[in-house]
């Protein structure tokens, strides 16, 4: 609208004339550089990820064993890389649970109000007074350590804060008189909670996937570093800078390597948000 | 001969990235004392032109060529900090939207005074003492006092005289009005039109007034410039483009204007019998003792082919009176009946038929159009829920209900982004003709719509009225959009009916005081409309008691 356009014209401007962000395509490229290493590397290395090649632990790069090898001997090129791939899967797989969870039931909350709307707030507000890594081990102390709770857990804790933001967009889109006229022409409850909300609600809640996935293999690496994780001779990324934290003191860069990887991805996921939230894209909600 | 403030020379405006011009060739001046109004529909230029008297192009757009000399100073060329200078002190600005353009969280007169205190031109006591000096002249109530206040403690038409004092504090040379009342109902719009004749009376500025309502710019305006598609249409002398235009686009546009709400299509012979009737309702928000009536036994019977149109300024009950129709908002005491059978008042509680027997039209056809949807998936949703139709049927049931509202098939494909106001509401109206029903709901349909667009979509809904045999609903605040259509008129203020009857007899006859200032809020062309507008306000503020009076009579 005319009205809007004075004052913010100069910054908009500026935003504009921003280069093709560099950044952003370094971001993309770094994960899918994790992403097809977890797919399709593991095949062509010359090493498992779980033998012993080595009488040594902590040996040197060498042309053998490109980063060296671990603890115990085994190719540490081989375990990052099998890790890329269980962390990625079941930090992947928990944000997508947290977001089936916690996206329609803040829609229905929306939607709905009344007394589900309390109930299922109050719930949140429960959850969110836990903390996230002491739920994670109470549970996983109880039921014991597998991918499958790994993903559960994970997915459980972060739905609560998933809820409060689909909730919170929803509300902003439930009064607008499309919803009414759905409601009014007799439409059921899942067309408008699906088919005429979610597609206004995609772009913030795309851009709250990539963090919250960046946030769920932060957990994932700090259950696994207090040896709750991806149970051994499998590892994850964090369970590898536990196994091979004692190398530190030798002068093994071998725990040095996952935490790279971790930084490397929630980074990379991190500015593609914000990048995004710039664009334009997340920060404006189609209403 | 006065001094000439504003000089625009061969103005052309484009985007930054090339392709064609936005803006051609556009050249106009304005002496001291005088306004220029820049008139045309949407997609114009005038809004652009208007801005780059700011020294402001609009995100992807540069100036070309050309110049615009404010006080001597070329805008399209002065850098950023000579428009800072400028801004707000030699030449300021008044939006279409007050209330987007005031922070909620200050006081109005610390945000009226900010430029006063951007520029440093004068202490703050001095700015505030002339801030009341303005609210007096915009004949604002409580001058000392109303500064005092926030945003939501003061109307939409004294918000729109805040920023008007915003914008003449530091007493410019250049005042930019952007559709200053477009936003406004009628009887609202006379009151700012009056403050924007005061300000500018006695003043040594000059101003640019863009607008897309003749009669408004006919009021206030010493020279009209008509704008087409980038250009300049004609110019000239207001009272000279207004008696004596020289251009075929001039004369369709005052055309269209004497035209309007005449409608041509033929009536129904015999009256049938209602199908949709109110019975005394009454509906209120809030409950026991703090509830409030927004609609207080009102009754009104609907027939087939047949308008009924509701009028009244924003407030008046009338659209919580549609809500109450469809089902939205159920009634306190009355009944609702369908064919002579009552309806629930809740919506959740009629069955499908009885929903999709009343559509409902809403009134923002932005909001009322999921943006995800193409047109074709808007309108197939309500095939496929009310008739079960297959892809196919509804394809072609689709493309038949666009041809229905004069739209093309392709436009099925489009989403509703991609498609002007005028086409949306199309839509809009499209989708509630998709369910067949009997009766439609129009909530202000035309409200957001520029004049001729607005015309046509009005003479669109009389006609399917007419020859589909609809009964309708027409909520509206402009009363001329309704007076040649209606079949029958309901004057409704603070949720009661205060006149009702047949058009002519309410328009040309009409007894209750409120119609009265009603019909002459409705802009004139002719000169001195704003005085006698202004006069018959007056007299209602003078009969206030004995309408109360009328009031609990009719009750």
């Amino acid at each position: 609208m005319s009205t809007t356009t004075a004052p913010t014209g100069l910054l908009g401007r500026r935003l504009r004339l921003r280069r093709p962000s560099l950044i952003a395509a370094a971001a993309g490229g770094i994960l899918v550089f994790w992403i097809g290493a977890a797919l399709l590397v593991p095949a062509l290395l010359p090493h498992s990820p779980v033998d012993f090649i080595s009488d040594d632990s902590f040996e040197a790069p060498s042309a053998r064993t490109w980063l060296g090898t671990d603890y115990l001997g085994r190719d540490l090129l081989a375990r990052l890389i099998s890790a890329a791939r269980s962390t990625l899967l079941i930090s992947f797989l928990a944000t997508l649970g947290a977001h089936l969870i916690g996206d329609t039931l803040g829609i229905l909350a929306a939607l709905r109000g009344g007394w589900l709307a309390a109930v299922l707030e109050r719930g949140a507000e429960v959850m969110l007074s836990l903390p996230k890594l002491i739920v994670g081990l109470v549970v996983i102390a109880l039921v014991g350590p597998s991918a499958t709770v790994l993903v559960l857990v994970t997915a459980g804790v972060y739905a609560a804060t998933v809820f409060r933001i689909a909730r919170a967009i929803a509300l902003d889109l439930v009064t607008l008189d499309y919803i009414r006229a759905a409601r009014l022409r007799g439409e059921s409850m899942a067309w408008v909670m699906f088919g005429e909300l979610l597609p206004n609600m995609l772009p913030l809640l795309a851009a709250d996937f990539a963090l919250r996935m960046s946030f769920s293999i932060l957990f994932m690496s700090n259950l696994s570093f207090l040896g709750l994780g991806v149970q051994p001779p499998m590892a994850d990324w964090g369970g590898l800078v536990r196994e091979n934290l004692e190398g530190l003191a030798s002068g093994s860069l071998a725990s040095v390597y996952p935490t790279i990887a971790i930084a490397s991805v929630t980074i990379s996921l991190n500015l593609l948000v914000d990048r995004w939230g710039s664009r334009g894209g997340a920060g404006e909600m189609r209403t | 001969m006065s001094q000439e403030l504003l000089r625009v020379e061969r103005l052309t405006i484009g985007p930054r990235q090339g392709g064609p011009a936005i803006v051609q060739d556009v050249s106009f001046s304005a002496a001291q004392g005088e306004i220029v109004a820049l008139i045309g529909e949407s997609g114009s230029g005038k809004t652009t032109v208007s801005l780059a008297a700011l020294g402001h192009a609009r995100r992807g757009l540069a100036f070309r060529a050309g110049s615009v000399h404010v006080d001597g100073v070329d805008m399209t060329r002065a850098g950023r900090e000579d428009l800072r200078r400028m801004r707000g002190r030699i030449v300021s600005y008044v939006a279409q939207s007050a209330a987007a353009a005031f922070n909620p969280a200050f006081r109005l007169s610390a945000q009226v005074t900010e430029p006063a205190r951007l520029h440093q031109s004068r202490p703050r006591p001095a700015a505030l003492a002339a801030a009341v000096e303005l609210y007096r002249r915009f004949d604002l109530p409580e001058p000392e006092r109303i500064g005092e206040r926030y945003v939501h403690e003061v109307s939409g038409g004294q918000l729109q005289r805040f920023m008007l004092t915003m914008a003449m504090i530091e007493q410019p040379r250049l005042i930019v009005f952007d559709e200053p009342t477009s936003a406004l109902d009628p009887t609202t719009q006379v009151e700012v039109l009056a403050a924007i004749r005061a300000a500018m009376r006695g003043q040594r500025a000059a101003a640019i007034f863009v607008s897309h309502d003749l009669p408004v710019v006919a009021q206030l305006a010493d020279r009209i410039v008509v704008m087409r598609r980038g250009r300049v249409v004609e110019q000239g002398p207001a009272r000279t483009i207004l008696e004596t235009p020289s251009q075929d686009y001039t004369r369709s546009l005052l055309q269209a204007l004497r035209q309007r709400g005449k409608d041509s299509s033929p009536r129904a012979a015999a009256r049938f019998p209602p199908v949709l009737e109110a019975k005394n309702i009454s509906v209120g928000f809030g409950r026991g003792d703090a509830a409030v009536l927004a609609v207080d036994r009102v009754s009104m019977a609907v027939h087939p082919g047949e308008i009924v149109a509701v009028v009244g300024e924003s407030g008046s009950g009338k659209t919580t009176l549609a809500h109450s129709l469809v089902g939205l908002h159920a009634p306190l005491t009355g009944g609702i009946l369908l064919d002579g059978v009552a309806l629930p008042g809740r919506f959740q509680l009629r069955s499908r038929d009885e929903r999709r027997r009343i559509q409902m039209v809403f009134q923002s056809a932005d909001t009322a159009l999921n943006p995800s949807h193409t047109i074709g998936q808007i309108l197939g949703r309500v095939l496929k829920l009310y008739f079960n139709m297959d892809r196919q049927a509804r394809a072609a049931r689709v493309r038949e209900l666009l041809g229905l509202v004069h739209l093309r098939p392709e436009h099925a494909q489009s989403k509703p982004g991609q498609l002007s106001g005028g086409e949306k509401q199309r839509v809009n109206l499209a989708r509630a003709l998709a369910a067949s029903p009997d009766v439609l709901i129009c909530d202000e349909v035309t409200s957001a719509l520029d004049t001729v667009i607005a015309d046509g979509v009005m003479r669109l809904i009389a006609t399917l009225c007419r020859e589909r045999r609809l009964g309708i609903v027409m909520i509206c605040h402009d009363l001329t959009a309704v007076a040649g259509l209606a079949d029958e008129v309901k004057v409704m203020r603070r949720g009661v009916v205060v006149e009702e009857g047949r058009p002519d007899d309410v328009f040309c006859a009409p007894r209750h005081p409120y119609t009265r200032m009603l019909i002459s809020s409705i802009p004139q062309l002719r000169a001195g409309w704003l005085d006698e507008a202004l006069a018959a306000r007056h007299g209602l503020e003078a009969s206030k008691i004995s309408s109360l009076e009328l009031m609990d009579t009719s009750e």
